[in-house]
């Protein structure tokens, strides 16, 4: 069976622009740990900032009706927000897959049973390291690992699919084989071994977390050998650092995925707001569809029109959609430049010279992800 | 239908469902009929669809097997073995259960 993609736009009006698959819901910025490649952006929105309830009834009214089909509640941590399983049950109600993105810290009897009651359908729980010491320091929050193992516990006990999600870097890549032993442990269906993608916070600290390129082949020698065990469903995310072609970032700008930011802007990536120079559009201001369809944003870079050389005359322009838009702004200052990822890059040295950095680095020293505290 | 025979074989005495975090939805805006998975949606096939929207859980393959034969007007021994197959690859990949 293959995986499911999408075809039809809205009614055949705007046929060349597919209707969306998924919705990454970042309910609340707000998060008991403090870890330095954290997805969210440097400047991270407040409580006051937050969509009410209503507001999130009614989008995911709108994205069901538009053919999402999983919504991912995510954060931040999204159980910091009460009205969690209101809008789950409300999401299950409207047919919609329900995914819980979390840290799993929040995680006890209760709100377990209370997750369970109201329909969710599968847990993504994140882990730091299987090393306790280490995974304290990288999300600088006490005696963590204890919480989230109690948080699997939970979580399988109930009878919900467990996705356990690494984030992988230059400190914890020579476990990866006691990563996927506490995934066989726990009896989680899948595990996500995530090399650390560097925007934000991560491109901050990422001379302090980028591996090596022995260290890379090292991981990739690790997933190989526990796929062929079988028997654990492993999804690798490799660095894009070290390919010679970029990431089809979100499988292309506007293309099947949507992210809401927790007061209400609507993305199509979680760091797309780093392009300072495009205007999002809010869904207290206009219905989903409008900002999927129309909206300056999602317009921008959809499809291959906005390319540059070398993108425009490239074979591969509909396989890798230019690669990263926030990655090209963070690295050449220009969102429109080819991703510097790419070996055809005029920039693509900037690339190297970060990997030749982070290799020479000896600092371990994070700059924790915090309300305020970017320099 | 899987290309290579599973592991796992059922028997038409067995009754699967589908596993919790999985099931069958049909897409109304696309007009298909996906199984919704952890993280992704796989496309379902007609002939899936029409295994799979008879299971419940209770129900055994065999009674399955006798109702999609009568209603397709087939060889019941060769819906046997499209139906044993497929209920087999995807009870193996945890996506229906005993």
């Amino acid at each position: 069976m293959s995986e499911a993609t999408h075809d039809k736009g809205e009614n055949g009006r705007t046929a060349h622009i597919p209707a969306p698959m998924s919705l990454l819901a970042e309910l609340t910025h707000r998060c008991p740990l403090s870890c330095p490649y954290c997805s969210n952006p440097v400047e991270l929105e407040r409580k006051a900032q937050e969509l009410s309830t209503d507001d999130w009834l009614r989008v995911l009214e709108e994205a069901a009706d538009m053919g999402v089909l999983q919504v991912h509640f995510s954060g931040g941590e999204p159980m910091a927000r009460p009205d969690l399983y209101t809008l789950i049950a409300h999401a299950h109600k409207l047919n919609l897959y329900t995914n819980l993105i979390t840290s799993g810290v929040l995680i006890t009897p209760q709100t377990m049973k209370r997750l369970d009651e109201n329909g969710l359908d599968h847990v993504q729980l994140s882990f730091q390291d299987t090393d306790g010491p280490e995974a304290d320091r990288l999300s600088d929050f006490p005696q963590v690992q204890p919480r989230k193992l109690e948080a699997a516990r939970l979580i399988t006990q109930a009878g919900i699919p467990l996705t356990l999600n690494f984030v992988l870097q230059k400190a914890n890549i020579s476990r990866i084989p006691d990563m996927f032993a506490l995934a066989r442990q726990l009896d989680a269906q899948r595990v996500e071994m995530a090399h650390t993608q560097y925007y934000g916070w991560a491109l901050k600290n990422r001379a302090a977390l980028l591996p090596s390129r022995t260290q890379l082949e090292e991981a990739s020698r690790y997933v190989a050998a526990e796929e062929a065990k079988g028997g654990l469903a492993i999804d690798y995310v490799t660095p894009d650092y070290y390919a010679e072609r970029p990431k089809p970032c979100m499988g292309g700008w506007g293309q099947r995925f949507l992210n809401i930011s927790p007061s209400g802007y609507v993305l199509p990536c979680h760091a797309a707001e780093t392009i300072s120079s495009l205007k999002f559009d809010n869904v207290r201001d206009h219905s989903l569809s409008h900002v999927w369809y129309h909206s300056q944003a999602f317009m921008l870079f959809r499809g291959t029109d906005w390319m540059p050389e070398p993108c425009a005359s490239c074979a591969r322009k509909e396989i890798d959609w230019g690669g990263c838009r926030c990655q090209a702004l963070a690295l050449t200052g220009d969102a429109t430049q080819t991703d510097p990822v790419c070996s055809l890059s005029p920039h693509r040295h900037l690339i190297d010279e970060a990997i030749a950095e982070a290799e020479r680095a000896e600092t371990q020293t994070f700059l924790y992800r915090r309300m305020g505290s970017h320099p | 239908m899987p290309s290579q025979m599973p592991h796992l074989m059922l028997n038409e005495n067995d009754c699967p469902g589908f596993s919790r975090g999985y099931r069958l939805q049909h897409d109304r805006v696309r007009e298909q009929w996906v199984i919704q998975a952890p993280e992704r949606a796989l496309l379902a096939d007609p002939i899936a669809v029409a295994i799979l929207q008879e299971l419940d859980g209770r129900t055994p393959i065999g009674t399955v097997i006798d109702r999609l034969a009568e209603r397709y007007e087939a060889p019941r021994d060769q819906i046997a073995t499209d139906v044993l197959a497929l209920l087999s690859d995807l009870t193996e990949k945890r996506i229906l259960r005993l």
